[in-house]
């Protein structure tokens, strides 16, 4: 399996404030990758800097092979990572087809964004029906689904969700978790932010552990989902 | 809850009664602009359309400066209080262009020439300097507190005021025009041909700038940006840049209105930024500050109401007209916080 991506002992501070101290992270070709941690363990913020919006103090990030920290985010979406952001940030005053045609915005090939767009239709039948509605008035779980589907409209080759099931009714996050094993089917590379850390080590194949900036514990998400100090600390059995 | 219920609940006892409280003002404010309208028509109904040109042309003027401020404050919630002074600059260039520079001092072909020539480089004119303000002072500016680039704008105004003192001189200057000075009588009424053109020329901007803000890609990139910066440039939108085009647009359009200024009016002033840029903010906000229409329904509205008043037989008459106007604004205000056309928009978070 080739290496997808390779975050290599990066650190990101907002100000004076360090809020990833030294991640370091690989991405396989075909992987489900998690993260799980706490809240504020920095676990945002890695994606936030895989995916250009913050540029890190010190260490690289290569995709592909190519370094890709210090590249602008709007760039970034180009070279295939797509990225469905903590809040979902959807565009609230827009209709779910603006939004999804927004996530297709860099694709100049009209016929591969009309099928993608059927595609994501089909992964969601809930926004079929909402087309036409605006992407505001519609319930927590059709917003998120609707910003994973927008994510899928970028053509990712490496597709990152922020916390996917947040706030979502236990029915919907089952569903959530049942279309992340279809996206990867797809032959679409995840890396998965969760803090339901049973459903996301149930779906991953490995899995990173973050505790207050750095990298604690990895390892295969079968291994984890066994060991004590992570069955006691983030699955709650 | 089922949607039923929600729907037919309209409120308090107390919402309920501020509500018809509302409609009542509305209504006989309106029934009073409407026997002020209507005597007037029959006491004089050619001075009355006479009068009405003139202040939809004054009105579509403001439109052209408004859309600046809404445009600008529709994607980075900024109060651009340099957009009238660029405008001042606009009719400072357009002055300078045809009179000084390509020495046109009356109608003919060449000044006609002189003229299209002008709109479209006074057009640059604007765009630049709003493209090169927005890049020196506020883009640095962008995640301060809000104060910060208000009080900046603040500055960046007083800074083109006294470039504009500079290259105008304190005393306003006449200029000549190079426009055909005949009139078009329709129905009695005499329209001048400045005041054509800049329906022929100002409507098209008009409905031009509306394209590209709702048909086209640049357009989408634009409303995404103003919702969600983050967001969109996770969509791979150069937000930057994005942000760049609109002060672009703004700017074009300040410009185009110096020149129609110019060449209606005639007078170029150093302070003229203030005085017209005030009544174009005021548009804008009558509108709904960042709805297009909105300030171009707010320009045409203040434009006639100062026409209708300043010129009427029964009015209040030319010292009040700023009164008049601004009475309005707040009476339209208290009843419909958000402007004319302005949304309260209620979003799930």
């Amino acid at each position: 399996m080739s290496t997808m991506l390779d975050v290599k002992n990066i650190e990101v501070a907002y100000g004076k404030i360090v809020a990833v101290k030294d991640v370091s992270l690989t991405v396989n070709k075909g992987e489900i990758v998690t993260l799980i941690g706490s809240n504020g363990a920095g676990k945002s913020t890695t994606l936030r800097t895989i995916s250009g919006l913050i540029k890190p103090r010190s260490g690289e990030i290569l995709f592909e092979g190519n370094r890709i920290d210090g590249v602008p985010g709007h760039d970034i979406v180009g070279m295939g990572i797509c990225h469905s952001p903590e809040g979902r940030r959807i565009f609230p005053r827009m209709t779910v087809r603006e939004n999804l045609e927004l996530g297709a915005f860099l694709r100049n090939n009209k016929a591969e964004v009309a099928a993608d767009f059927e595609r994501v239709l089909t992964l969601f039948p809930r926004l079929k029906e909402r087309v036409e509605q605006r992407a505001g008035t519609m319930s927590g779980g059709e917003q998120q689904m609707l910003a994973v589907s927008r994510a899928l409209m970028g053509s990712p080759k490496l597709l990152l969700l922020d916390e996917p099931s947040m706030g979502l009714a236990p029915v919907l996050v089952e569903m959530i978790f049942e279309t992340i094993t279809k996206i990867r089917e797809q032959g679409i590379t995840i890396l998965l932010i969760e803090q339901n850390a049973n459903a996301a080590l149930e779906v991953a194949d490995r899995a990173y552990v973050l505790e207050s900036g750095n990298v604690k514990m990895s390892g295969k998400a079968t291994d984890l989902r066994k060991d004590d100090a992570v069955t006691k600390a983030y699955l709650g059995h | 809850m089922s949607n039923a219920t929600t729907q037919k609940f309209k409120g308090t006892p107390g919402q309920i009664r501020n509500a018809r409280i509302e409609r009542a003002g509305a209504i006989v404010i309106g029934a009073i602009a409407l026997v002020w309208i209507l005597a007037n028509i029959i006491k004089s109904p050619e001075q009355f359309a006479q009068v009405t040109v003139l202040g939809l042309r004054n009105g579509l003027l403001y439109a052209l400066i408004a859309l600046g401020y809404t445009l600008v404050y529709g994607i980075i919630e900024l109060i651009n209080f340099a957009h009238g002074d660029l405008f001042m600059l606009g009719t400072l260039f357009s002055s300078y262009f045809l009179s000084v520079w390509l020495k046109q001092q009356n109608s003919s072909p060449t000044g006609w020439a002189a003229f299209a020539a002008c709109l479209l480089l006074v057009m640059v004119f604007g765009a630049v300097i709003n493209v090169l303000i927005e890049r020196l002072a506020y883009r640095r500016l962008r995640n301060a507190p809000r104060l910060a680039p208000l009080i900046t704008a603040v500055g960046m105004s007083f800074l083109l005021n006294f470039i504009g003192l500079k290259w105008n001189g304190s005393t306003p200057r006449q200029w000549p025009t190079v426009i055909p000075s005949f009139d078009v009588h329709i129905f009695g009424v005499r329209i001048n041909m400045v005041t054509i053109i800049l329906f022929f020329i100002g409507v098209p901007l008009l409905l031009g700038l509306n394209f590209i803000v709702n048909k086209t890609k640049q357009g989408k990139a634009m409303r995404a940006t103003a919702q969600d910066k983050d967001a969109a440039a996770l969509m791979g939108i150069n937000v930057n840049k994005t942000i760049a085009f609109t002060f672009a647009l703004g700017g074009a359009m300040a410009g185009a209105a110096g020149l129609f200024y110019q060449q209606a009016i005639g007078t170029t002033n150093y302070n003229l930024g203030f005085q017209l840029g005030l009544i174009a903010f005021t548009s804008a906000v009558l509108g709904g500050i960042g709805n297009l229409w909105g300030a171009v329904v707010g320009a045409l509205l203040i434009g006639l109401i100062q026409g209708l008043n300043d010129g009427l037989p029964i009015a209040l008459g030319q010292q009040w007209s700023q009164s008049v106007v601004f009475t309005i604004l707040i009476i339209i205000l208290v009843f419909k916080p958000a402007g004319l056309l302005g949304k309260v928009t209620t979003e799930k978070v």
